[in-house]
């Protein structure tokens, strides 16, 4: 089925007593923890909503319809340019804007004093199972599963089985999903999917078929499974570069933010809201255009000296991949800041997975806690680096190397990016 | 295969797509480019998953990999067991890793309790524990392959029991290795399987350099151009030691008497 229109608003929902009170004392702590300077108060003020009505993020979400959008890498961004095309189309929505993905920073968000009727809300991949229920979601955006954090999270496989757990418990589910990720395929099947054909960016997570164990075929076609049959699912709507067709109707994506997956963030948000909620295609395309950094994704920051560096996340072996092509189009020096915390991974093997070589020639600077992981990594790619673990600092000495104004480009981890952007958000 | 005259040496990474779970092809990099920076001809030459395994390599490098992968691999090793026994015959050299260390075992069982046949390369047997063991690795290879403090990260629910007679690969000061006996790894002639991965051997030149002893001779101890690979190791093994793990320094106590 290719996207029926999700139905009428329902009406607004009257929140019991507990769920207010929880509400309010949520809010009081995010407030309190914004002003005292120890966070940006969501994580906080949603916990604490959460503990008081174990209840609330389902009496939160009563009332709207929820959009949710899941997937390893690209949910933020989905989720805010999915906002900006439902908004072309008249629908005003409420989404988590900071990122907070689990079932504190869903309640924060919906806690947050609004009119709008729609919440769109990005979804950690692992929490997706224990909120479904809650957010009966009209609508889930599925983009893409690669490893991340296999030391904290496992593996690929286990997640996709959980998703896939979900769509057999709701066959009516409806979900927009990415046909050309072996994973999210398998994992969407029983549901009422709208394919959306991406193409394949990263296929080293996916050398084996996810329903029956045997390795998969690649072309152009996308895969197909020797032992099963299992293949990329026909899809009503297809990006190649930077045309999206939705069920005939081309579309140039006219994106501000860089990255061949930025695109295909597009390529979801916009099948959803034009399939889904009706909004005319040409009118979403150019909303989306209008973005230009999602959460701190692509900010720019003081370095010392005069000059600036803009920030770019990388999480996991996928995305990194992803910002090196990218780099190879954009001149300047480069920053590597990688930690290995909790939220980064502990573990740095990913660096042996990403194509540093696309650096050689380049002047790179390996930066972080773990910059001495990084400068072995680049040495056997034929770069010589700079060692610095400060990163802004390293970004500065390169700034002052390079003789014309070229812009520096940090690529970090995850807790390198939050601490370079905080006060960006 | 050995000495000079000899053509270029060839690293073969075995299945990357099936057992390169853990950036393990940094494995098979690092052998190749301390062969070429030492002067040696060296090429990197991927088996891709479903091809038959070739005979004529002189290092096969295994990795790790997720539990329906590493199935795949096993049936495809197999079918090639006489190739590399082969090459193994012949002098060639196999660093396992993880699942490949597994795989390289006579038999180990998947997480839902299947068995599966491994090549048999090695005498050990491997069964899926719980909790899964996870985090920063330091064993001691002193009394085996003679190269002192391996740093690594471990990553996996095996349980490794090795065979009479066989010899582990190092004596573990941090982290759980095989999980059984306070050991990591397996050494049987040119075999070499462990546990650790980060990769292993950028971080660990000297295992690395070791290796290609076994294929290029004396030329494996000739000085390389390591800028960073010193200094990594010795920041590991330093971080072991701040993180507060007196287990390690009470054990390197005792080792030395
Ligand atoms: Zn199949």
């Amino acid at each position: 089925m290719a996207g029926a229109e999700v139905g009428p608003p329902p009406a607004p929902a009257r929140t019991d007593l507990r769920t207010r009170c929880a509400v309010a004392a949520g809010r009081f702590a995010g407030w309190a923890s914004r002003v005292t300077g120890r966070g940006a108060g969501t994580q906080v003020g949603g916990r604490i909503m959460l503990a008081l009505a174990p209840g609330a993020l389902g009496a939160l979400a009563a009332g709207h319809r929820v959009v949710c959008v899941s997937a390893t890498n690209g949910k933020t961004t989905t989720t805010r340019l999915l906002v900006e095309a439902l908004r072309a189309g008249g629908h005003d929505a409420v989404w988590n804007t900071t990122g907070a993905n689990m079932a504190s920073g869903l309640a924060a968000a919906l806690a947050r004093p609004h009119t709008a009727r729609l919440a769109v809300l990005e979804v950690d991949e692992r929490w997706l199972a224990r909120v479904l229920d809650p957010l009966r979601p009209a609508l889930v955006v599925w983009g893409n599963l690669s490893r991340d954090q296999l030391d904290r999270f496992g593996e690929v496989h286990a997640i996709a089985r959980t998703w896939r757990a979900l769509a057999e418990a709701h066959p009516d589910l409806r979900v927009v999903a990415n046909a050309s990720d072996p994973h999210v395929a398998w994992a969407a099947e029983p549901a009422e999917v709208t394919w959306v054909d991406l193409g394949a960016a990263w296929r080293d997570d996916a050398a084996t078929c996810p329903r029956c164990g045997s390795l998969l075929r690649w072309s152009e076609a996308g895969f197909a499974c020797p032992g099963c049959r299992f293949a990329t699912p026909p899809a009503v709507a297809r990006l190649r570069g930077d045309e999206l067709v939705v069920a005939g109707t081309p579309v140039r994506v006219p994106l501000r933010m860089g990255g061949a997956w930025n695109l295909r963030n597009a390529a979801l948000a916009l099948t959803a809201a034009h399939l889904h909620f009706g909004v005319d295609l040409a009118a979403a395309a150019a909303a989306v255009g209008t973005v230009e950094a999602v959460a701190g994704r692509f900010t720019t920051i003081p370095v010392g000296a005069g000059r600036t560096a803009r920030v770019v996340l990388a999480k996991n072996p996928a995305g990194w991949t992803e910002v090196l092509h990218w780099l190879t189009t954009q001149p300047g020096p480069v920053v590597l800041a990688v930690n290995a915390h909790l939220a980064d991974g502990r573990d740095t093997s990913w660096l042996w997975d990403v194509p540093y070589e696309l650096l050689v020639g380049r002047d790179v600077a390996a930066s972080g806690e773990r910059a001495l992981d990084v400068a072995v990594r680049l040495d056997y790619a034929g770069v010589d680096p700079l060692v610095e673990r400060d990163p802004r600092r390293a970004a500065a000495v390169l700034a002052a190397r390079t003789a014309d104004q070229a812009v520096v480009t940090i690529v970090a981890s995850y807790t390198q990016f939050t601490a370079l952007t905080r006060s960006q958000w | 295969m050995t000495g000079a005259g000899a053509s270029a040496v060839r690293v073969g990474l075995v299945y990357p797509e099936l057992l390169g779970t853990y950036g393990d092809r940094g494995n098979a990099v690092v052998l190749v480019e301390r062969c070429r920076r030492r002067g040696v001809a060296a090429e990197l030459v991927v088996v891709p998953a479903g091809e038959a395994l070739p005979a004529g390599l002189d290092v096969y490098v295994f990795g790790g990999g997720e539990d329906d992968p590493q199935e795949a691999a096993a049936a495809g090793l197999r079918q090639g067991r006489a190739a590399l026994e082969q090459a193994v015959a012949h002098g060639a050299v196999v660093f396992a890793v993880c699942a490949g260390f597994q795989l390289c075992g006579t038999v180990y069982s998947t997480g839902d309790g299947r068995r599966v046949e491994g090549l048999g390369l090695l005498d050990a047997t491997t069964e899926a524990g719980a909790p899964r063991c996870i985090g920063e690795v330091v064993s001691d290879t002193t009394d085996t392959l003679g190269v002192g403090l391996l740093t690594g990260f471990e990553n996996h629910a095996g349980r490794t029991r090795l065979g009479r007679g066989t010899t582990p690969l190092g004596r573990v000061l941090v982290g759980a290795g095989n999980g059984v006996g306070g050991v990591d790894g397996a050494v049987r002639d040119r075999v070499v399987g462990t546990y650790l991965h980060g990769p292993v051997l950028p971080r660990n030149p000297a295992l690395a350099d070791r290796l290609l002893e076994w294929v290029i001779g004396p030329a494996a101890r000739h000085a390389v151009a390591d800028r960073w690979g010193a200094a990594l190791h010795a920041e590991r093994l330093r971080e072991a030691r701040l993180r507060g793990l007196r287990a390690w320094w009470r054990d390197r106590r005792l080792a030395r008497g």
